[in-house]
């Protein structure tokens, strides 16, 4: 198999960083799923793509806006009315999905290569994350397992929480080193570690 | 100043695109009638209060949203998608709920 190369590996060095003589409160990681998917309904068809979603992933997704969830290998959120995301460790996602979502409920869009997955863990996660976007990161706001679309500076990004100090940050991949850089210099003060 | 989009919730206007009068009326596209299409493209009421205006969540969930803003006090009076009753519409409710 063609190994992915990662668009961070010219800024991506491995240990302990920043200001972490009192203990490291980040860890930054980059999480290179197999798959990631966009998938749309057509309008009134978004019972059917969620029905489709939990064929294929076998998650279901709660109710709300921004709903979503993960098991470890597969995520799942809600970026937008009756438009999900989905990422998968392993490959070969939009396959299976271009034969769930037929062309009557709504569409499939392969990301893998578009987007780089970050993750942001520890106890300053949602600190950090604050000095990017204008969103409430507080637990009861954004519940484990929801996302978020909201931008950067003009950089778009989806970001979903998969626990309770751990978020996962989509960004485009011709931005991604950019943003992963600016990550890195925001958790400077806290300390951080990359793995 | 803050818009509430009814699926993101409260965000910063930074993300939001104008996308202009909501008052307009686009006349047929066959119409040969030069009055309305003269007031279409021109006309603005520019009114010192509340203004029906048509804005994009460009940096969100790019949904095309119907508000009414206040031009003197910049208050947002309702927000509304423009595309009807979407079952995702009452999705953020439930959430808030929970």
């Amino acid at each position: 198999m063609v190994e992915r190369q990662s668009p961070l590996e010219p800024e991506f060095h491995i240990g302990s960083h920043g200001n972490f003589e009192h203990g490291v409160e980040i860890i930054l990681t980059e999480t290179g799923p197999g798959s990631i998917v966009q998938l749309a309904a057509w309008p009134g068809e978004e019972k059917k793509l969620i029905a489709a979603i939990r064929t294929v992933t076998g998650l279901a997704l709660p109710d709300g806006a921004g709903g979503g969830l993960s098991d470890g290998m597969k995520s799942v959120f809600g970026f937008a009315p009756g438009k999900f995301t989905v990422a998968d460790e392993a490959e070969g996602l939009a396959g299976a999905f271009a034969k769930a979502v037929t062309p009557a409920i709504g569409t499939v869009t392969d990301l893998s290569h578009g987007r780089t997955a970050i993750r942001i863990a520890g106890p300053k996660a949602e600190w950090v994350l604050a000095k990017f976007f204008a969103i409430d990161f507080a637990l009861p706001a954004f519940p484990v397992g929801a996302g978020r679309s909201t931008a950067h500076h003009d950089v778009f990004a989806q970001i979903q929480r998969t626990g309770s100090d751990q978020f996962d940050i989509y960004v485009f991949r011709s931005f991604a080193r950019s943003f992963w850089k600016a990550l890195c210099h925001a958790s400077e003060e806290v300390g951080y570690e990359v793995q | 100043m803050l818009i509430t989009c009814p699926y993101c919730g409260p965000r910063d206007v930074v993300e939001f695109t104008y996308q202009g009068d909501g008052n307009r009326e686009r006349p047929d596209p066959a119409s040969q009638n030069f009055e309305a299409w003269n007031a279409y493209v021109y006309d603005r009421l520019n009114p010192a209060g509340d203004h029906n205006e048509i804005w994009q969540h460009s940096g969100g969930c790019r949904a095309h949203l119907r508000v009414v803003r206040n031009t003197l006090t910049h208050e947002i009076l309702s927000v509304a998608f423009i595309r009807g009753a979407h079952t995702s519409t009452a999705r953020r409710k439930a959430e808030d709920k929970s």
